[in-house]
């Protein structure tokens, strides 16, 4: 494997993690908020707040990793989505900074306020509709480079096309379905039987129409980049073990059977279908001006980056390790049998 | 707006200067808070001693709040180098990205032991563990600090790489972390992070003690975070020094700037105060003869270059002496005051908690201290204009092209203007509604009534 499929393979994996645990605290943010307007803040607080509480921060470096790891593997990226995403990417961090600062206020300040409530929850739904502009503007199309190296982002462009929202969409609907069969499996495991039925009605409801928007950015794509469209085609089987993994994961919600195995089943859906995304898309990193060939960072440099990341992965996986089995996997802590904040 | 006509390289700095000066903060705080609630923990378990466990907790918990706002202004700060100075983050993405990627390492670290450590309080029989899990969140915290600043060491001194027509070619990605500037930005950076957060976690204690709230808990944080202000601030002022020899020989252009030299000089004197006239006058100043010699090479006869030896394009602007006198006059200050406290605590110990005027100018010292964070950055910073990458690229090259960036800053302002707000209200009402002394007669700890 080259340095350059290496490089995008390690990026795409930390973005791949980022997707899984943000959707997770995003949703939930939402639900938490959605159910005390519906007046069932009461049966799925507790477990939200347990789950979410050690973990927010441990989300955010997901993202931070990606970015500043891609800049170092491909610095060319910083140059051309820098300069396209100032808009998007600067929406994007206003809304990042009060979704996580009011987290903050709300749970660990004194008491919990309805103003803070909502700023976290509806910002947790607006990240992914923003984040998701990155890749939309990857397929090309929404940028437009002329011959002095010039950058402008065609921001009416990306507004106006159909593709765009379909991307939207399927970003706002899969953070509320992970999220909820994520919930699933906590509130079974936490034997909170009344939080456990709220969720797991979140969780079918949302399964539907997430399988119907990505078919829709599926054959938004065709159209779009015909090109990609076609690659994605040849790694087809990858979209269908996707389908499978789905209907896996919803049979066994809907049976209210083996629920972690089932949010494993969302991960491989999830997996499935972003990697074949991801691999249709190589060697593009922004359709059709940079590939992961152009300007990759020096040999030294790669191999430097590599090592520390080898190195850091020894240090992180035995503490996040630490941190599920404390948090996730100890029945006295999940069942709110201990409360030492 | 500001200025008429659009300049997207203005507005990038305003707005690259607006999220700095705020994330410093709280980045100063989460660096370091946790060493000081290591300390009191620490001290708490191996003394038996209630009161320091109780404060180790009570910082811990306003801690947290600061976390968050110095966690998602500094995701801002990441993500706007790149926003804001994409040419510059090509370059920087070739020769300091080693740093960068571990710095982020550095924050995963403290951020995963962190969320652990605030929910097991009570959960491990023996207390040690707990206090175990607080030394990756004081790892992690000094480390991101030590490598960010590593990243800006190389902006002002850049080494480990060759440049060839202003094109980066060769790069040793460990050597361009051993820029010149490291070790004395690195420790000093460390050191005034500490010191700051003594101050302002004393100023707390004081506040509570000038209330008329004189519980022994008072005393024993004031305590506590007075003398570990005096060890930093005498650690401070001794880097400080060697961070001016180090200009003297690297960026001599910073040093003549500060101290308004001109002519290169043997015996120079330093110049305190003053105003500079149109043609480079200084009036009203005040001479210590031989003083900026002694400041740069430690030699009252030894030679220091001059602006006028410098190309005028390459002069930074000069009223960052303004700036580096009342950061200087600061920190006489805040010396002086943890001098007198250190005094009165070792000839008149109850005098030190009870005298009004020393309270008082111990909750000063706090804000002056934040201050003087804030001052030596922008000197720092300004101080090395005209260059983002010192010699290779100037600070013109790197900004942006992009429209728009005046409304960003706009937008970016009213986001902080509202997260300070809210993170002081916060902050107070949660420490209002549950006082100390509340919470030792909830724990039922010894004289939790005791007046």
């Amino acid at each position: 494997m080259s340095y350059e499929v290496l490089g995008i393979t390690v990026l795409w994996t930390f973005l791949f993690g980022y997707l899984i645990i943000a959707s997770i605290d995003f949703g939930a943010g939402f639900f938490s908020f959605y159910s005390s307007i519906t007046g069932k803040r009461h049966l799925i607080h507790n477990i939200i707040e347990r789950y979410l509480s050690p973990v927010w921060e441990v989300t955010n470096v997901f993202l931070v990793f990606f970015f500043v790891g891609i800049v170092g593997f491909f610095p060319d990226t910083a140059y051309y989505f820098g300069t396209a995403l100032l808009i998007p990417g600067s929406i994007a961090i206003i809304l990042l900074a009060i979704r996580g600062a009011y987290y903050a206020f709300n749970s660990y300040g004194t008491r919990s306020k309805p103003a803070y409530m909502f700023l976290y929850g509806a910002s947790g739904l607006l990240i992914p509709a923003s984040l998701s502009t990155v890749l939309t503007i990857s397929e090309g199309g929404y940028i437009e480079v002329d011959s002095s190296g010039k950058v402008t982002f065609l921001f009416e462009k990306l507004f106006a096309s159909s593709y765009s929202w379909t991307v939207v969409l399927l970003a706002i609907v899969s953070v509320l379905y992970i999220s909820a069969m994520f919930l699933t499996y906590y509130a079974a495991r936490a034997k909170d039987v009344n939080a456990f039925e709220v969720v797991r009605k979140y969780a079918l409801a949302w399964s539907a129409p997430t399988i119907l928007s990505s078919l829709l950015v599926f054959f938004a794509i065709s159209s779009h980049n015909p090109e990609h469209f076609q690659r994605m085609l040849d790694l087809a089987w990858m979209f269908v073990a996707s389908f499978i993994c789905f209907l896996v994961a919803v049979y066994l919600v809907w049976t209210k059977k083996r629920l972690g195995l089932s949010f494993v089943f969302v991960m491989l859906q999830f997996g499935f279908a972003f990697y074949g995304y991801g691999a249709g898309h190589l060697p593009y990193i922004l359709y059709p001006y940079l590939t992961i060939y152009d300007n990759f960072t020096s040999e030294p440099m790669a191999i430097g980056l590599i090592s520390v990341f080898v190195l850091g992965l020894m240090l992180l996986i035995p503490s996040l390790y630490l941190l599920m089995r404390l948090f996730l996997f100890d029945a006295n802590y999940v069942q709110g049998k201990r409360e030492n904040h | 707006m500001l200025l008429s006509g659009y300049d997207p390289v203005f507005y990038s700095r305003i707005l690259t200067s607006l999220t700095l000066g705020f994330h410093i903060i709280f980045a100063t705080i989460g660096v370091g808070v946790p060493l000081m609630i290591a300390l009191a923990e620490w001290i708490g378990i191996k003394r038996d001693d209630p009161h320091y466990l109780l404060l180790a907790r009570r910082w811990a918990r306003g801690f947290v709040i600061t976390v968050a706002v110095g966690v998602v202004t500094g995701t801002a700060i990441g993500l706007q180098l790149s926003l804001l100075w994409p040419s510059f983050m090509r370059v920087a993405g070739q020769s300091i990205a080693l740093p960068l990627f571990m710095e982020t390492f550095a924050f995963f670290f403290e951020a995963i032991f962190l969320g652990i450590y605030l929910y097991t309080w009570d959960r491990f029989k023996n207390r040690m563990v707990h206090f175990w899990l607080l030394i990756p969140v004081v790892i992690g915290s000094s480390g991101s600090a030590f490598f960010i600043t590593i990243v800006n060491a190389f902006m002002n001194a850049p080494v480990g790489v060759t440049v060839e027509g202003g094109k980066i070619v060769d790069i040793s990605p460990f050597g361009a972390m051993l820029s010149p500037a490291m070790p004395t930005k690195v420790t000093h950076v460390l050191v005034t992070a500490y010191l700051t957060c003594a101050f302002i976690l004393a100023a707390i204690a004081a506040w509570s003690l000038l209330k008329g709230r004189n519980h022994v808990y008072y005393k024993k944080a004031l305590k506590l975070t007075m003398v570990s202000a005096f060890v930093f601030i005498i650690a401070s002022a001794m880097i400080g020094d060697l961070s001016g020899k180090y200009l003297a020989k690297y960026q001599p252009e910073k040093l003549a700037a500060i101290e308004w030299h001109f002519e290169t000089t043997a015996q120079a004197p330093l110049i305190f105060g003053g105003i500079l006239t149109e043609d480079n006058e200084i009036k009203y100043g005040l001479k210590i003869p031989f003083a900026l010699s002694i400041l740069a090479h430690g030699n009252p006869n030894a030679v220091v270059i001059g602006l006028n030896d410098i190309p005028e394009d390459e002069h930074p602007p000069l009223w960052i002496h303004y700036l580096f006198d009342s950061k200087m006059a600061f920190v006489a200050i805040m010396t002086l005051i943890a001098a007198v406290f250190m005094i009165l605590l070792w000839r008149n110990r109850n005098k030190a908690y009870t005298s009004k005027w020393m309270l008082r100018s111990i909750i000063v010292a706090a804000p002056l201290a934040v201050l003087t964070i804030e001052h030596g950055w922008i000197f720092s910073e300004v101080g090395r204009q005209p260059w983002i990458l010192r010699g290779i690229m100037r600070t013109s090259e790197g900004a942006t092209v992009s429209t728009h960036v005046d409304t960003m800053l706009i937008l970016f302002a009213l986001l902080y203007i509202v997260l300070a707000i809210t993170v002081v209200r916060v902050l107070i009402r949660m420490f209002r509604s549950n006082t100390a002394e509340a919470e030792m007669a909830d724990r039922l700890i010894p004289g939790g009534e005791d007046k």
